[in-house]
């Protein structure tokens, strides 16, 4: 970030560059970092198991990764964080479902699920990204009640969708599927178990982050390709984009469909890890506690790298995994349900309010 | 009166399905009214396959105007601001709520604790605005997303103070009020001692020759409303009024001409606030109890989509598109359960329907609104 900033200016003093890195992380990521270093200690002053909340953040880490770095594309092709991200959760969770019905299990049903997810969700991207094009400028706030309209519209669907898997449909007959489906006779742990090992008690579901690095690495490298600088270019000056001979339309439903497909690789990985499907209004919040992912980790509502989703990735859910048992034990309850909430929307407030750092479009 | 007008409306909707040859102002005024047009047929579809009775339903929509409008009108100043839409009205109604806890706790009952309620919220309204105002002017161009985020997060500062702090560090004398355990309030706080208190002072009952049900029509709290219109009206006759006009067609120009532009803007967001939170103290005297951390969370969705439908725009809206809105929206809001359980069979899917309904409309609205600018631009 640092080398792109300081292009045809003088080079700075050591000091200023520290502080102009210090001024970059934001006061926000400094609390959210003295936090979850308070809650580390509170964690081991109250006696709790390290190696156990090491291994859980391991697990949720590489659970929720991919779901995070759904928002790259989306961020770099200038349509802002994916609000409408529970449109290719759904997708994949449509995909998922599919593969029960068809009996699937094991490694295969995985990949078919997020294969098939991937497929749908790309269509999905391609329809909504022409359609987000018409509204440019307010892509956050139409892409928030579109994701929340397309989760309300899918409970219909499952309430009305004829499969009829034992595994899905309530017990006693009545129409529609279960609100939480277990994957344990199906593909649940398929990566969590793949190779993994305990070291020092610590289990390390060496499959989950073998994965979500395979897809670090693709998204990386994709956003060095050629069209992934046309992709940037685009959201960071879509006139000098246009005008450069670039087809701004096009490269933003292309940032669409990705981050679509990018979901819903996520949520067959997030269930997978889980262990459990949730249907109805499961996925209305996720798109909230993925922007505030990747905003934690360093990037703002015009950029994002894949550096940005990992850190922040793992900074919010070591927060979430040790401040479930310190508040537990202090307090009682859902005080960290709450502590989430605030957090994970100051941050997204936060980077909201900051001015940014580069060219104003208007 | 208002089915009469109802149906007035949708004959001048079927006929020009045909091109409409030389008529062109009627296409012209189709157009521009498309979107209150398009919810019109969807509600008069919907009352048909509902089944409801049309005293009924005339008397739910009096309940629900006389609930809702004040709540609704309170995004006008905002939108003529230039600020869009005012998510941010969620703040103004855990204002309402707060003064609600103070009133309750003291147990100051009827008119009295109602009034007392609207002036304790005042100061506390006054503050959130405020604090929206300045969030918002650090957000230009992005206070639709900002104002719902924030309204999200000042829902979980809400929850902490209420779940954690309230019986804990601010005393509360009504146990009914606490959890068991001694500190944090109930998931519901039974507001009794003030309900009715508005809408009771004078209830005309208009009986309707062939049903037993009378319609009941809460005539202060509508006066109240009124009020409210006439006051808005003179509001942007002002100075005050136009200055929010012209900082909300252009800021720069504002700014240049010496209007203060971000201390308008401000301004505009403490009487959206404000207004939001005496629009939630009469909602809540009508339903005669709160859910502590539930009343709040959809007021700006509702509102929102309330407007919307009423045919106003990111840029622009009217009192009437406000009252009409209301009408339109809670209109589905009635038949809407009842019509997709008759349409789809399905108990469960009625109410999701209404879910979809409520959420997919803003969508929907957005969308057309971006679609007839783009037919103004070409023509």
């Amino acid at each position: 970030m640092a080398d792109l900033e300081n292009n045809g200016l003088p080079r700075e003093s050591m000091g200023e560059r520290i502080r102009e890195v210090i001024k970059d992380f934001g006061i926000p990521r400094f609390i959210i970092l003295g936090f979850l270093i308070l809650l580390i200690v509170a964690a081991k002053v109250l006696g709790l198991s390290m190696p156990q909340l090491l291994g859980s953040i391991l697990t949720r880490f590489g659970m929720n990764g991919i779901l995070v770095l759904a928002m790259i594309p989306a961020i770099q092709s200038g349509t802002g964080p994916n609000f409408v991200l529970p449109l290719g959760i759904t997708c994949g969770i449509v995909a998922m479902t599919l593969s029960i019905e068809l009996d699937m299990t094991g490694l295969s049903a995985f990949l078919f699920s997020a294969g098939f997810g991937a497929l749908l969700a790309g269509i999905a991207g391609y329809f909504y990204g022409v359609f987000q094009n018409k509204v440019k400028g307010q892509e956050m706030t139409v892409g928030t009640y579109v994701g929340f309209s397309v989760v309300s519209l899918m409970c219909i669907f499952w309430t009305l969708v004829p499969f009829k898997s034992p595994e899905m449909i309530w017990p006693y007959g009545g129409s529609g599927l279960r609100v939480t489906i277990t994957l344990e006779k199906r593909f649940a742990g398929v990566l969590d178990n793949l190779f993994s090992f305990d070291v020092m008690g610590v289990t390390v579901p060496t499959g989950l982050l073998l994965f979500f690095a395979l897809f670090c690495v693709l998204t990386w490298l994709y956003m060095r390709s050629k069209s992934g600088i046309a992709m940037m270019m685009v959201g960071s000056n879509p006139r000098f984009a246009e005008s450069a001979g670039l087809n701004v339309n096009r490269l933003r439903v292309l940032g669409s469909v990705l981050s679509q497909m990018l979901a819903a690789v996520g949520i067959v990985v997030y269930a997978e890890s889980y262990g459990f499907l949730q249907l109805y209004m499961g996925p209305l919040f996720m798109a909230f506690f993925a922007v505030a992912s990747i905003l934690i980790g360093g990037a703002s509502l015009k950029r994002a790298t894949v550096t940005h989703a990992v850190i922040g990735t793992f900074l919010f859910q070591s927060i979430l995994v040790v401040s479930m048992p310190v508040a537990n034990l202090v307090v009682a309850d859902n005080l960290a349900d709450v502590v989430r909430i605030i957090i994970s929307n100051g941050i997204i407030l936060y980077a909201l309010t900051r001015k940014e750092a580069g060219v104003d479009v208007r | 009166m208002t089915s009469a007008q109802e149906t007035r409306t949708t004959q001048n909707a079927v006929p020009p399905i045909p091109p409409a040859k030389k008529k062109f102002e009627l296409a012209y005024a189709l157009r521009s009214n498309v979107v209150p047009l398009f919810f019109l047929v969807i509600c008069v579809i919907g009352a048909y396959y509902s089944g409801l009775s049309l005293p009924f339903l005339l008397n739910e929509i009096v309940v629900r105007m006389a609930r809702n409008s004040f709540l609704v009108i309170s995004l006008i100043i905002p939108i003529l601001a230039g600020m869009g839409l005012n998510f941010g009205i969620v703040l103004g109604a855990m204002a309402g709520q707060f003064a609600y806890f103070a009133t309750v706790n003291w147990q100051i009952a009827g008119l009295w604790g109602f009034t007392l309620t609207c002036l304790l919220s005042f100061p506390l309204a006054v503050f959130f605005g405020w604090l929206t105002g300045k969030l918002f002017n650090s957000a230009k161009g992005k206070e639709m997303i900002t104002g719902i985020i924030l309204g999200f997060f000042a829902n979980g500062v809400y929850q902490l103070i209420n779940l954690y702090f309230m019986g804990n560090l601010i005393p509360i004398r009504v146990p009914e009020m606490l959890i068991p355990g001694g500190y944090g309030l109930r998931n519901t706080v039974d507001l009794k001692i003030m309900h009715y208190a508005l809408d009771n002072l004078w209830k005309v009952r208009i009986s309707i020759p062939g049903s037993i049900m009378p319609i009941v029509v809460p005539v202060v709290t509508l006066a109240v409303i009124a009020l409210l219109c006439v006051g808005m009206h003179f509001l942007f006759k002002t100075k005050l009024g136009q200055e929010f006009r012209a900082t909300g067609q252009n800021r720069h120009i504002a700014e240049v001409s010496g209007i203060q532009v971000d201390k308008i803007r401000i301004l505009a967001i403490i009487f959206s606030t404000v207004l939001a939170a005496w629009g939630q103290i009469i909602f809540l005297q009508n339903i005669g109890n709160m859910n502590t951390y539930g009343a709040h969370v959809q007021v700006g969705t509702f509102a929102v989509a309330a407007i919307l439908i009423g045919g106003a725009s990111v840029s622009k809206a009217t009192i009437g598109q406000a009252l009409m809105g209301t009408l339109l929206f809670h209109t589905m809001f009635i038949v809407s359960p009842l019509a997709g359980k008759n349409l789809l069979g399905n108990v469960q899917v009625g109410e999701y329907f209404r879910v979809f309904v409520t959420y997919g409309v803003i969508g929907v609205a957005l969308a057309l609104h971006a679609w007839q600018g783009k037919a103004k631009r070409k023509t």
